[in-house]
């Protein structure tokens, strides 16, 4: 494959998509949501345990979708975990500027340490929906909604 | 006259973009739309140049070059489906509009609770939607005639759903997801001895294979022109004179009147009491060109050919491990939908673009097919005439490729 490909479809994407983290129905949970991508049929949820403090204690997704999603949410999982919910919902914010390259390219986003893989998404403006239906859903599920479309 | 595929491709300028990465492109999502020859393009460009002008309503020297060569497209288009009549035939933006018409005009008069209208598990969301919206309106009945894991519909379910309820059947002709081509000639006869009327869903069908409307004996038949090598914008709508003359308008609005006072409004005639407002007048005539363009290929090359490729195709995709077809049927037009191991259509979609070649991943509109085969999404690659078993060749390549990278 070309350079390019293997700019979007990094190790870390195909790994995370083989071996997805926190891939289960988390029971009981305090917080979920249900993410659906009509154009791809790409279709999760996305569970939290949250403490009465606002930490996020446990989050897990289960469903189907592309690599593109199941490895975005995936590192989703492990990026919000023992964070509290407002430091959460910051993160939801910083992954969004940067698949939709709203992000000063000078200013690197410490915040999202890994997640950078996903940087190259824009150049794929079909695919950016994949890579942040994890996190709408999750932002969701905070904010208490049931069901999240990316449509 | 041998079909000379080299001597086609010069006629569509789009065949030599190039794709992503300066890839050349090789264009397989034709079912979604063809790439448009010399012929067409520059008919659009010198109706622009020098003939604009509003149709059928003025007496200048441009409205009449316009209005004639509008109304020669719709000889061509009565031509080539060898309807009876120009008159049988009406321009709509598209085959979703021309169905749209049939199920709000004739839907609307002749369909009544209880009524019961069939289609199949293979339709195209344009033909189940303006259905359903028919039967919120009326109460009628919709009935599903399914087909098998090869995707051929079950002409046996067909006869039993059909009963003396039956008010209209609208079907498929090619299969847009599967390529599955179906019997229409026989459903068309069945739903007759029923007394029902039937609409002929042509759209992947008109670039496929000649259409005889009255061979068929087919009551309404729609197709777009983006899909037959014309532009985007225009379809069409055939149906028989003694239909469309019962039908209501469709739509109200200039030119589709006689006369208007506030008491009341004379409709016109057939076809222009469905061509309200001013239609899509460059589009039509260059869809007139397109048939010609379609016409002067010559069908028998065509045919030949593309039965090649699909065989090719097939054989070829057999030698991708893990790969299964959707849409093995007897009939088919080379349209190749697959899913390949557990890799998901859309990346296969993304990363084959990175090789050049254009491919449709999803649901393709046709969501009951999905359901019926219990996946989300295939990968489709669907062949015109100016595509070669070269492009095949690298296409598959790249199958293994892609493989790899999931490895
Ligand atoms: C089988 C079939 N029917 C109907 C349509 C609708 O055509 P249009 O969108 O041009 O109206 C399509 C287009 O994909 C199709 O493949």
């Amino acid at each position: 494959m070309t350079e390019h490909t293997d700019e979007l479809y990094q190790q870390v994407i195909l790994e995370h998509n083989k071996h997805p983290r926190n891939f289960v129905k988390l029971c009981p949970c305090t917080h979920e949501a249900e993410g659906y991508n009509p154009l791809c049929g790409d279709h999760l949820s996305v569970y939290l345990r949250i403490t009465p403090e606002g930490v996020v204690n446990e989050v897990s997704f289960y469903g189907d979708g592309c690599a593109i999603s199941k490895a975005s949410a995936s590192m989703m999982t492990a990026a919000v975990k023992g964070k509290t919910v407002d430091e959460a919902k910051l993160l939801f914010e910083e992954f969004r500027k940067l698949v939709m390259k709203e992000t000063d390219a000078a200013q690197p986003q410490q915040l999202l340490g890994k997640l950078a893989v996903f940087s190259g998404i824009w150049k794929y403006p079909s695919r950016v929906k994949c890579a942040i239906l994890a996190w709408h859903t999750m932002k969701g599920a905070l904010d208490k909604e049931k069901s999240v479309s990316t449509e | 006259m041998t079909f000379d595929v080299e001597k086609i491709r010069k006629d569509f300028p789009n065949l030599s973009t190039r794709g992503r990465d300066e890839k050349p492109l090789i264009y397989f999502d034709n079912a979604a739309t063809t790439f448009k020859p010399c012929q067409v393009i520059s008919s659009t460009h010198a109706h622009y140049c020098h003939r604009t002008a509003n149709i059928h309503r003025g007496v200048h020297y441009l409205s009449e070059e316009a209005t004639a060569a509008y109304e020669s497209s719709r000889e061509k288009v009565r031509s080539f489906l060898n309807a009876r009549d120009n008159f049988e035939i009406i321009f709509t933006k598209g085959a979703t509009e021309s169905i749209n018409l049939v199920a709000h005009s004739y839907g609307r008069k002749f369909i009544k609770s209880g009524d019961e209208v069939i289609i199949s598990e293979m339709e195209h969301h344009s033909n189940i939607v303006p259905w359903q919206m028919l039967r919120e309106e009326t109460g009628c009945v919709i009935k599903v005639i399914p087909f098998n894991d090869q995707g051929e519909l079950l002409m046996d379910e067909y006869r039993k759903l059909l009963t003396s309820r039956t008010r209209l059947v609208s079907i498929v002709h090619v299969s847009n997801s599967m390529g599955t081509v179906n019997p229409v000639k026989e459903i068309i006869a069945l739903a007759h001895a029923a007394g029902a009327v039937v609409l002929v869903d042509a759209a992947q069908g008109v670039s496929h294979e000649p259409i005889d409307v009255q061979d068929w004996d087919c009551d309404f038949l729609a197709f777009s022109g983006h899909k037959l090598y014309g532009p985007t914008g225009v379809g069409v709508l055939y149906g028989k004179q003694a239909l469309l003359e019962t039908m209501p308008p469709y739509q109200g609005g200039g030119d589709m009147i006689l006369s208007v006072s506030f008491d009341k409004t004379i409709f016109n005639r057939l076809p222009f009491k469905f061509e309200a407002g001013t239609p899509n007048i460059a589009g039509v005539i260059a869809l007139g060109d397109a048939i010609s363009y379609v016409k002067a290929v010559g069908w028998e090359g065509v045919s030949a050919y593309k039965n090649e490729l699909l065989a090719y195709g097939h054989k070829l995709l057999e030698t991708v491990p893990g790969l299964r077809m959707i849409g093995t049927a007897k009939h088919k037009a080379p349209i190749f939908s697959f899913i390949l191991q557990d890799i998901h259509p859309h990346d296969i979609g993304t990363l084959i673009d990175r090789e050049g070649v254009a491919i449709r991943t999803g649901h393709h509109c046709t969501q009951p097919v999905m359901k019926h085969f219990n996946i989300p999404a295939t990968a489709r690659a669907s062949l015109a005439f100016y595509n070669t078993k070269d492009e095949l060749d690298i296409f598959v390549k790249a199958l293994h490729k892609i493989i790899e990278v999931f490895k």
